[in-house]
């Protein structure tokens, strides 16, 4: 068996109990990259000589008995964290050339936890899409069928995991970047709440929302890299002081008599096949003696998911406009004649609703309704243990799908926005395949930062069913 | 909705070729028409969330920390001179 399989639980295992080294672990990753990066398009900086000393150095660690969660690890890191000495793009003409003198808060702490970097992943340009298809460098392809997007932004580093280039990545998510891109390429995505994962040094999109998370193989191995990943960073301000807890302690609790929420408004308009799967998903968390009740029956009413589509363009546009304004071309990168088509759409719609006499009637009316989607959800968080949904309104799209669709991942993370805007945590999990072989991912979201209980629910879910387990043919 | 292009263009410091202008004008009025929706909802008496958390008033300590050294903060800009970004002048003589 190539060691490039393995699940991070199970690599980490392998190299305390020296079944291999690092350095093996690595060139295994390394073998699959070269087989499967010209097809996949998963990367767009590969730091192979950087890789196998860190894999050298913590070899060396691992016989002196060092134990950190990550010794040895390799990873791929989507491109918009900023590592030291790395070129960071987020996948843009105008940060191409850019060489970051600092690492990201994640990104360091990846380090201090012993991870060994394999590079960094392709994404939709400064994260603007859900296909990758905005890339300046080119889209990437879904591993289960390479007619087929990734999904985004993150589809990159979904790719990169599903085709086992990895043993597991890092993603962020501002409103489905994490958890669709993982549902299209089978994989567990997990978002945390805003506020868990600090944003520091990580390229901007919507600071009100972006949120930095685990893609992995497994639940399991979300919540090992989320103890890795949590935690109160003075650089972000918005980082939360809260405790971290230790997020595989809850993995393995059953299940019996807890409630899970579902409503008929995240069903509408989603493909028949995904509402098979979410039908059987019912069954399977009802065999494991949990109770599915639909939150209308609990008299809890809640917005249209379309309108949170309008209210995430309004917020994110805005904050997209504000945070590229930085981009100038004199202290670091290209200036804004770089700018690819869709960060200049979303700028000019940015400003636009920011300008004089529209911001009353788009941004702070979208604000407004953002208090109504967070109070919905803190009426539902009351009577429910979690919310339970499919995670995209249908499978991988084919390439070319987002080409002149100005709204096209806004639609496809319909069910993801309003978790987002309320900045909940929410897990994509593997749930099944359509006909046509691609996979199909349901989400798990919860109350503000339950993520223990999220990855616990998905663990069991996990632990009773198979589809994990599918591996692309490639 | 008609959206003065070039007017929200210079606000942006974006210079757009013609084709785009055109594009960019009708994508934005369909974008705007559809988030128009949201007037269906009442918020007449709802107050703005404008973050998440919770936290308020965050300040940091007023304490030396390490930082990056001339020579990196400088270490990605085109053009410096003596140690400093050289910019092009915004104030006529």
């Amino acid at each position: 068996m190539s060691l490039n399989t393995l699940t991070l639980k199970e690599a980490a295992t392998g190299l305390s109990e020296k079944e291999f080294s690092s350095v093996e672990l690595t060139k295994d990753c390394l073998q699959r990259i070269k087989e499967t990066e010209s097809t996949l398009h998963a990367l767009v900086t590969l730091t192979e000589s950087a890789a196998l000393e860190e894999a050298r150095r913590a070899d060396e660690l691992l016989a002196a008995g060092n134990t950190q969660p990550l010794l040895g690890i390799p990873l791929v890191i989507k491109d918009n964290f900023s590592t030291k000495g790395v070129t960071t793009t987020a996948s843009s003409n105008v940060l191409r050339d850019y060489v970051p003198p600092f690492d990201a808060t994640v990104v360091e702490k990846l380090k201090n936890a012993g991870m060994v970097m394999l590079g960094k992943a392709n994404m939709d340009a400064f994260a603007h899409g859900s296909s990758t298809e905005t890339s300046d460098f080119g889209a990437s392809k879904n591993p289960w069928n390479t007619d087929f997007l990734p999904g985004g932004s993150s589809g990159g580093t979904a790719a990169s995991v599903a085709s086992d280039q990895t043993i597991a990545g890092i993603g962020s998510e501002t409103a489905g970047s994490i958890r669709q891109p993982a549902g299209w390429c089978g994989i567990v995505g997990l978002k945390p709440t805003y506020g868990r994962v600090s944003r520091f040094g990580v390229v901007a999109m919507a600071s009100s929302t972006d949120s930095p998370g685990p893609m992995t193989k497994t639940v399991e191995d979300s919540a090992l890299l989320l103890n890795v990943l949590a935690g109160n960073d003075p650089r972000d301000a918005t980082s939360s002081p809260k405790p971290v807890e230790d997020y595989t302690k809850n993995l393995r609790n059953p299940i019996k008599g807890r409630k899970i929420g579902i409503s008929a408004k995240y069903l509408e308009d989603v493909d028949p096949e995904i509402i098979l799967s979410f039908e059987e998903a019912k069954k399977v968390f009802e065999k494991l003696g949990a109770t599915i009740v639909d939150i209308a029956d609990l008299g809890i009413s809640i917005l249209d998911p379309k309108y949170s589509i309008s209210v995430y363009t309004i917020l994110q546009r805005a904050e997209v406009s504000s945070n590229l304004a930085r981009l100038d071309g004199i202290r670091y990168g290209s200036d804004r004649e770089s700018f690819g088509e869709e960060a200049k759409r979303r700028i000019m719609l940015g400003t636009y609703t920011l300008s004089a006499g529209y911001y009353d009637a788009y941004y702070k009316k979208a604000l407004k309704v953002r208090t109504l989607i967070v109070e919905e959800f803190h009426k539902m968080f009351a009577q429910v243990d979690c919310f339970f949904a499919p995670t995209s309104p249908s499978p991988a799209l084919p390439i070319g799908s987002s080409k002149n669709h100005p709204m096209f991942g806004e639609m496809a993370d319909v069910l993801v926005e309003p978790s987002s805007i309320a900045g909940l945590p929410g897990i994509n999990i593997p749930a099944g395949f359509s006909k046509a072989g691609l996979p199909i991912g349901l989400q798990i979201m919860g109350s503000q930062f339950e993520e223990a209980s999220v990855l616990n629910f998905a663990h069991q879910f996990e632990t009773a069913t198979e589809w994990h387990l599918r591996k692309p043919t490639l | 909705m008609k959206i003065n292009v070039q007017h929200v263009a210079g606000l942006a410091k974006l210079k757009l070729s013609k084709a785009e202008e055109e594009r960019f004008s009708s994508q934005l009025e369909d974008t705007l028409e559809t988030i128009e929706q949201l007037n269906e909802v009442n918020t007449d008496t709802i107050e703005i969330t404008s973050q998440v958390t919770g936290l308020e008033n965050v300040v940091d300590q007023d304490a030396v920390h390490p930082s990056l050294t001339q020579k990196e903060a400088l270490s990605n800009a085109k053009n410096t001179l003596n140690g400093f970004v050289v910019v092009k002048a915004v104030i006529e003589e």
